[in-house]
């Protein structure tokens, strides 16, 4: 007689305590006796917190399950070096998200229990992504991240913008979604399997030399969806919208985690199930890169709205990631794990600058608005001033190594001209970047922003600066950490 | 006679997505219906991936569809909740209207 099998569930135990603490919570804020104002407010600081707390157990419970690789639910997710490497970092740009919303929604009369419990889903449906090792777990962990984003980006309801961003990105979201399920359905069709590890070991030796027309055309689809939810060009049109419409701190979160997510799940897609079908796609990326750097830089400069501005330097980052994934070797895909970490630290910090910018109780988003800003503020501008040279890419702060092991590795793959557009456009990025130092340290004061800039702003400002200040002094756990996880994607 | 075999249910399917992906695009007058034509999109793909799973004598190709499914009706959920929020605020749904910030 079989014996019942009980699914090993200690691989996804963080996964799964993120979803009890995230159901605990919801449950906890929908029951909770409330009626005035400032009840809300108390129970929104109550489980805001509790959130974070959540987040940095989850953070924890990843140790004890990366000391091995574990194949779940039947080949469903995997959980190997790669996984825990963007886990890792997903939870931490999550929880830093979370700590810069709380007194901007509590500013703004925002403040519903129901954000760090959205967020706390969001970030379960982005470990599901990075650990999916299946087109159905990957289907699955992607929607969840995206619908939860959708709500996000509209959280500020009685907002014209805000609700427009979430509608936007939904329609946009939607279009995504039903490109890359179309493109699986093919891939499924034509292969037999829905399993990376199977479609890998069919998709090697002779077949990859020649490929059937539909697996073909599904792994396009499959590319096009996903470069969708990266925002690389030509499918980036919703990006500056959603990041300018939605609310600051929610453009913040949405910068860094799901990037970090998508551009993870994105390599392990094209490298595992499809590294021997590299000569399809890589043309495909190559174009997407060049294109994703040259928007970035060009467009960027007319932008005034500084949310705007970050939406097509964003842009222009995942240009640089996807230089990494062109190359496609073990080294490109260290270099993209290096670069992504970098921007994460730049972007959070970037983003803690921009949501000090309140003047009189309101935000203010004009490049203009930062006027003086060394006056008013030494130490705020001092840190814009950081993070803007480093995502230019001057040495020796971190932003600098980011762009150099992808210049790197696209040197050693033999990619000139990939690695020479590259430089050439983060030369027109760094216009822009710069031009906000020279807004914030040469013009005239016009009317200063409001001080003080809050306890946790400071905390995360001083510690992303110092991160990015720093990096070259001590940057071996990140190096080996990218080095490992990279080297997990080609071992299977 | 015509024997209705895969490809036959291919190209419906590939139809179908095409003009989900047309009435997006084209479509100038109403968000409905774009919301309709995400929904034709799904289905094509449901359409294609149970053809498949006949085809191959392999049932995960029906679980995917099934999965297919449910995430479609919580997406058009929220879809017709940010729609009806978004609404009230601006009072009209006309895809034209929808240029408040350019793009």
């Amino acid at each position: 007689m079989p014996k019942a099998e009980v699914p090993d569930l200690l691989p996804v135990m963080p996964e799964l305590f993120l979803l009890g603490g995230a159901l605990v919570l919801l449950m906890f804020g929908v029951f909770h006796k409330g009626g005035q104002r400032d009840t809300h407010v108390a129970n929104y600081r109550f489980i805001s917190s509790a959130s974070v707390i959540v987040l940095v157990l989850t953070l924890l419970l990843l140790l004890p399950v990366s000391s091995s690789d574990w194949v779940i639910f039947g080949g469903m997710l995997v959980s190997d070096p790669f996984a825990i490497f963007v886990k890792t970092l997903v939870l931490l740009a999550s929880a830093v998200a979370l700590v810069m919303s709380q007194r901007y929604f509590e500013n703004h009369g925002l403040a519903r229990f129901e954000y760090p419990v959205l967020l706390l889903l969001a970030t379960l449906g982005m470990m599901l992504m990075v650990s999916a090792n299946d087109l159905i777990a990957l289907y699955v962990g992607l929607e969840m991240q995206s619908l939860t984003l959708y709500v996000m980006a509209s959280f500020q309801r009685h907002d014209v913008r805000s609700t427009e961003a979430g509608l936007k990105y939904f329609v946009l979201g939607a279009v995504a979604s039903g490109m890359l399920l179309y493109g699986a359905s093919l891939v499924y069709g034509f292969s037999g399997t829905t399993n990376f590890e199977v479609l890998a070991a069919q998709l090697s030796g002779q077949a990859a030399a020649t490929p059937s027309l539909g697996l073909i055309i599904g792994l396009i689809f499959v590319v096009v969806g996903l470069a969708f939810k990266v925002s690389a060009v030509p499918f980036h049109m919703w990006t500056p919208d959603v990041y300018e419409g939605a609310p600051t701190p929610v453009t913040a979160f949405f910068s860094v985690a799901p990037k970090l997510a998508a551009v993870a799940l994105f390599l392990r897609v094209m490298v595992g199930p499809f590294g021997d079908l590299a000569d399809q796609w890589q043309q495909f990326i190559v174009f997407m890169s060049i294109a994703s750097m040259a928007l970035g830089g060009f467009v960027a400069i007319n932008q005034r709205n500084i949310k705007r501005l970050m939406a097509y330097s964003s842009i222009g980052h995942v240009g640089y990631a996807l230089i990494g994934l062109a190359v496609g070797t073990e080294e490109g895909v260290r270099s993209v794990l290096i670069y992504m970490s970098i921007y994460l630290f730049m972007n959070l910090g970037a983003f803690a600058c921009i949501l000090c910018m309140r003047r009189a109780d309101r935000m203010v988003e004009e490049i203009s608005d930062l006027a003086g800003l060394s006056k008013s503020h030494p130490f705020l501008a001092l840190a814009m001033a950081i993070f803007m040279f480093s995502m230019a890419g001057i040495p020796p702060l971190a932003g600098f190594f980011g762009k150099l092991y992808i210049f790197l590795a696209a040197i050693e793959a033999e990619l000139y001209g990939l690695a020479i557009i590259g430089v050439l456009t983060s030369v027109v990025a760094a216009f822009y970047y710069l031009r906000i130092i020279k807004v914030m340290y040469f013009d005239d004061l016009a009317e200063p922003l409001e001080r003080p800039i809050g306890r946790e702003m400071g905390l995360v400002l001083g510690g992303t600066s110092l991160v990015i200040l720093f990096f070259f002094l001590y940057p071996s756990p990140l190096l080996t950490g990218a080095q490992a996880a990279a080297a997990a994607l080609f071992s299977g | 006679m015509l024997e209705i075999g895969l490809s036959h249910y291919l190209t419906v399917a590939a139809i179908l997505f095409a003009l989900g992906i047309f009435g997006i695009f084209l479509n100038r007058k109403n968000v409905i219906v774009i919301l309709m034509s995400v929904e034709l999109m799904l289905l094509a793909v449901n359409i294609n991936l149970v053809a498949f799973s006949v085809e191959l004598n392999d049932l995960v190709g029906q679980i995917f569809a099934l999965l297919v499914l449910t995430v479609a009706a919580a997406e058009v959920a929220i879809g017709l909740a940010i729609l009806v929020v978004y609404f009230r605020n601006r009072g009209s749904i006309a895809v034209e209207d929808i240029n408040l910030m350019k793009g």
